[in-house]
């Protein structure tokens, strides 16, 4: 990987190292003029310090440049990403859709950036009212009784979920129920939050139709079996048909059923999860209520709770004591939630989420969330179809399907082409690729989400590009596939050197030669 | 609907491509049960951007902003100026619209920043490596002390009383459902907390905060090396990051995990959240290391480039085996810690931190001046603690009546316990000026 | 006299003079592709026939690497920390994870020889 191959690189090596629009940045440490400095701050008293006497000896090491040089550092890097705002950005279960600029707006209010949140409630009440109506939505969307608001995202929503399931089952004195129900599709989160709860994973296989195989998960059940971990519409892009009779068996046996709700994008408006049986789910808000992603976050999951499990909420939550809006933030405090399970987080929640998710929501109104989901289920089948078209593009199940469409790279055997190749020619055709190799279950998965945000003109153009892609791989050009990318700031990166040897941040250069020594 | 591109003709047109008669045939594998057919009541329909703006602008006027009056509020978030350039450049639609930069050829401004984001936290507390940041401060620690279980593979972790009941709280959440032993102090508002007498042969890790949650500053070499002589790891967690400019860093003192809170470098107060764990440890550890992390190396072309790494241990691929379930960072806040951090460099780092630490003297004299007020905090950086003659909550409610956001009452943090009802923690930044101040003292004088 | 024998789960086990040395098999190590860390046993370990020995990660994989044979572990591979790339290009040879005081020899009977495993291998493909 390492041997450099530049023969077929597109352009030869500029003089400056930057490529026309796309600039060659150092790293700020190796930019550092000591004495710089980007902001001018009034100079401080020197006054005796009353810091004990654990002053800081030496310096920090921290590089000194003026505001311009920052501006144009991060200017030039941002502009080494793909992005929604320029791309298309199929990435299949994580939803990359428009991130409308009111949300940014309206989270920068200083009435809700600019409040603490140990204020006194009497000074917070816009703040609180802003998390009651958001729960009013996601109950209302959902059709379930209580929702959890403090999850910072959606793995800690599941934590959040499984916790109550375990407050629950340790409630009902039950402490041989640990084993936990998952299915092969599932993201890694479930069987990680299941395990970091002390419970047992147990596997469900799933069957041809890329569905739960539900006669293999009643022979599961048992009066050891804690609850069930379904993605629903499940990783595959299918909706489990299957999810009464689940609900009903594991309730049956017990156990809970814990819906990840990753993909609850597809079903927003036209279905409740509540009618299906759920106990617990958590709502992406980055996803679904589209706030933005952030290049990995911040996040936020707030969880849906059934009757059974709401008594075990986490800590805060929101009440309204007939007057005003109060915090509860020790179980018991205000004569609530006196069987929480206690705290997940520094405070609230993630309030600046909570207020770009609630302008989304303003902004679509019931009837555009439900529009919404009917758009992205429209677009993934429309691509789906466009795909498969004369047999091209392998889909792994029938269709139709939800919100995003699963292929595999069946239609590349015997190429030498795989799917990680199709996704690198696609970055140079300017389309982020599809999510690869996820989910597990079949073999080199392709995940293709447009989302309800992209034109039939965007979708058009996309298909014609894979599609083209595709011939390409079955006419043989390998080579092609290999070498791919070639138009983007940078080429296939060593994976295998960054991990054997990790290099995790910057050292000064004698630094560097000393520890070769 | 102006987030939706599709007109009517483009609906019929795809779906007559796919070959379906209506959008509901797409939705037939779901039971009637479950399906909402007609309107949903009690939800408003779609709004235009004026009127949402102005819906929720009026929610937002019933708050009281904490810079529109003289505040001083800490215990964990900390309102420091943000400079413009921040806000702007994370707001670029490259960075904030991107996903995680699992596509290191297209993701190398995500990826450089992490890069340089890491290597700033590292420096700031002294420590070898750190993560590309986590849910919160709280979280953090909360993971600290289960990578230290790993790391010792011992099951007891010794919590400070001067731990901010938040960390403590989300810590012993986890420990009741994975099973480890809390050793949980009793909280001092007068410093001082004999740790060493509670290390044993089982002790994984000592978790203390520094300042504490009162606001003492204490040297913790003596306890590192304690806890090095049991074979037990030292937890410091800093949740006031502007600390790091004037305090000795948690490495040089000898501590093996370094947790805190990022929020006070260029992020706002958000009402507590979304705010920005940070998470650094030795070179020997890092396998062991929770969350993501960025890593150097080359492309095909011999460039220097950026991708994420070590990616084994995470939830994605290790699945019931991962060192956590964790999915996310906090990645745009972590961006606008990097880019404040940038600005101020070396020198505004440190300027920043004595202006903090001014503020904070000029505020503890002003309160020690007033009849009845004792502060209890004698070594301490922008946050200290003061004795009440009553109730700190009902001084704190008469106070924001006249104006002033005076701090956090301990009853807060400790409703339970009644000892500790006296006591204000009152934090001061380079935000307040000497006018904010006079206001406090002002108006305490006036209310007790 | 030396013997080797070969597991299911690509693990191969040569007992000389009453040690036995423990690594995985050529053929795992062309599946699992670039090996970047190994995770080995603390020394003095006492490990059962089939459980986690050592962990095995390449760039996006980690494998549990599982005891052949009941035993101690009496020393491990310290080469592997710094050059992990070893187990790639000499799996049988300075690849080697770990070293086992066997505490049954019987169990090595059950194990495949060379060419049971060369066709497992092939059956299985």
């Amino acid at each position: 990987m390492t041997e450099r191959t530049r023969t077929d690189t597109v352009e030869a090596e500029t003089l400056s190292g930057h490529r026309g629009l796309d600039v060659d940045e150092a790293l700020i440490f190796e930019m550092d003029s000591p004495g710089k400095t980007g902001v001018d701050l009034p100079e401080a008293p020197r006054d005796r310090p009353r810091l004990g006497g654990v002053t800081r000896r030496g310096p920090i090491g921290l590089p000194g440049l003026a505001e311009p040089e920052v501006v144009r550092h991060y200017t030039n890097l941002s502009r080494k990403n793909m992005a929604i705002d320029t791309t298309m950005y199929p990435l299949g279960s994580c939803t990359m859709k428009h991130n409308p600029r009111l949300n940014e707006k309206m989270a920068r209010l200083p009435g809700f950036a600019d409040i603490h949140p140990l204020q006194p409630e009497e000074t917070v009440q816009g703040a609180l009212a802003l998390i009651d109506r958001l729960a009013h939505w996601l109950k209302t969307l959902t059709g379930m009784p209580a929702v959890a608001m403090s999850p910072g995202a959606g793995a800690h929503g599941e934590l959040c979920g499984m916790m109550a399931i375990r407050a629950a089952i340790d409630a009902r004195g039950e402490d041989g129920r640990r084993r936990v129900l998952v299915p092969e599709s599932a993201h890694g989160t479930n069987p990680a939050t299941a395990a970091a709860l002390g419970f047992k994973v147990d596997s469900v296989p799933g069957g041809e139709d890329g569905k739960v195989d539900i006669e293999a998960f009643k022979a599961k059940l048992g009066d050891d079996v804690a609850g069930i971990m379904l993605t629903n519409p499940n990783t595959c892009g299918l909706f489990e048909n299957d999810i009464r009779a689940i609900a009903d068996a594991i309730h049956e046996a017990g156990g809970y059923f814990y819906c990840d709700g990753a993909n609850f994008n597809a079903i927003a408006g036209r279905v409740r999860p509540g009618d299906l049986g759920i106990d617990a789910m958590h709502i992406n808000l980055h996803k679904t209520f589209s706030t933005p992603h952030g290049g990995g976050g911040p996040g936020s999951g707030p969880v849906v709770l059934s009757d059974a499990l709401a008594p075990y909420a986490p800590v805060p939550a929101v009440i309204h004591d007939g007057e005003r809006f109060r915090l509860v933030e020790t179980p018991g405090q205000h004569g609530h939630l006196g069987q929480s399970f206690g705290r997940m987080k520094g405070f609230q929640g993630q309030m600046g989420m909570f207020v770009r998710a609630l302008a989304y929501m303003l902004s679509h109104g019931a009837d555009g969330v439900r529009q919404a989901s009917e758009d992205a289920v429209l677009n993934a089948n429309y691509v789906r179809e466009e795909l498969a078209r004369d047999g091209l593009m392998s889909p792994s199940y029938p269709g139709p399907c939800m919100h995003e469409a699963l292929f595999d790279e069946r239609f590349l055997k015997g190429t030498g082409v795989s799917t990680l190749d199709i996704a690198k020619a696609l970055l140079d055709e300017g389309f982020h690729p599809m999510t690869m190799y996820f989910p597990l279950v079949v073999h080199g998965a392709m995940l293709i989400e447009p989302t309800e945000s992209e034109s039939k003109d965007t979708l058009d153009r996309f298909i014609l590009t894979l599609r083209g892609l595709a011939e390409r791989a079955r006419a043989g050009d390998a080579e092609f596939f290999h070498g791919a990318p070639r138009r983007v700031p940078l080429r296939r990166l060593d994976e295998t050197t960054a991990a054997r040897k990790p290099v995790l941040r910057w050292k000064p250069e004698e630094a560097v030669r000393e520890a070769a020594e | 609907m102006r987030y939706l591109p599709h007109t009517d003709d483009d609906r019929r047109s795809m779906l007559a491509a796919i070959g379906v008669k209506s959008i509901d045939d797409l939705y037939r594998d779901v039971p009637d049960a479950a399906r909402i057919d007609g309107p949903i009541y009690d939800l408003p329909l779609h709004a235009g951007e004026m009127e949402v703006e102005r819906d929720l602008a009026a929610l937002a006027a019933k708050n009281v902003a904490a810079g529109s009056v003289p505040s001083f509020l800490g215990a964990g978030a900390y309102r420091h100026h943000v400079p413009a350039t921040v806000d702007h450049l994370i707001q670029r639609g490259e960075f904030l619209t991107a996903y995680t930069p699992y596509q290191p050829e297209v993701s190398q401004g995500t990826l450089q920043a992490l890069f340089e984001f890491q290597t700033q936290v590292a420096l700031l507390t002294g420590m070898d490596v750190a993560n590309a940041s986590m849910y919160d401060g709280a979280t953090a620690c909360a993971e600290a002390v289960m990578m230290a279980n790993r790391v010792t593979k011992r099951g007891k972790a010794v919590l400070a009383g001067g731990l901010h009941p938040h960390y403590r709280d989300v810590t012993r959440n986890l420990s009741h459902y994975t099973g480890f032993q809390l050793d949980e102090g009793a909280p001092n508002p007068d410093g001082g907390e004999d740790l060493e007498a509670r290390l044993d042969d089982h002790t994984s890790c000592v978790v203390v905060q520094n300042p504490d949650v009162f606001g003492h500053v204490r040297d913790l070499s003596g306890l590192a090396q304690a806890c090095r002589d049991k074979g037990a790891l030292l937890v410091v967690v800093v949740t006031e990051a502007v600390s790091l400019g004037l305090i000795e860093s948690p490495g040089a003192m000898g501590a093996d995990i370094v947790v805190g809170e990022g929020q006070a470098i260029g992020n706002t107060l958000n009402f507590g959240g979304p705010h920005v764990g940070l998470f650094a440890t030795r070179d020997k550890l890092v396998r062991q290391m929770p969350g993501r992390v960025c890593g150097q190396t080359t492309d095909a072309d011999g460039r220097r480039g950026f991708v994420l790494t070590l990616s084994t241990r995470e939830q994605h691929i290790r699945r019931e085996k991962a060192t956590s379930n964790i999915c996310t960072n906090s990645g745009l806040c972590a961006l606008a810690f990097t880019i404040h951090m940038a600005l101020l460099g070396e020198q505004g780092f440190r300027g920043l931190a004595e202006l903090n630490h001014a503020a904070a003297c000029r505020t503890a004299d002003a309160l020690a001046a007033i009849d009845g007020v004792e502060v209890l905090t004698d070594a301490f950086f922008n946050e200290i603690t003061v004795r009440l003659p009553r109730p700190a909550a009902e001084v704190v409610s008469d106070l924001a009546a006249r104006g002033v956001l005076a701090g956090v009452p301990a009853s807060r943090l400790w409703p339970e316990r009644d000892d500790l009802a006296d006591l204000l923690i009152v934090a001061s930044t380079e935000t307040n000026t000497g006018d904010d101040v006079a206001a406090l003292a002002a108006a305490l004088e006036e209310v007790l | 006299m030396s013997t080797t024998k070969f597991t299911k789960d690509h693990e191969w086990i040569r007992v000389e003079n009453g040690v036995a040395t423990v690594g995985i098999t050529d053929h795992a190590q062309n599946q699992l592709g670039d090996i970047v860390f190994v995770e080995l046993p603390e020394i003095g370990k006492d490990v059962a026939k089939g459980d986690d020995a050592a962990v095995v990660e390449s760039v996006k994989a980690a494998s549990e690497v599982y005891a052949p044979v009941a035993g101690k572990v009496t020393e491990v591979n310290e080469a592997l920390a710094d050059d992990p790339s070893l187990v790639n290009t000499d799996p049988t040879g300075g690849g080697w994870f770990l070293k086992l005081e066997i505490a049954d020899p019987s169990q090595l009977d059950g194990l495949m020889d060379e060419a049971a495993y060369a066709s497992y291998v092939e059956e299985s493909e």
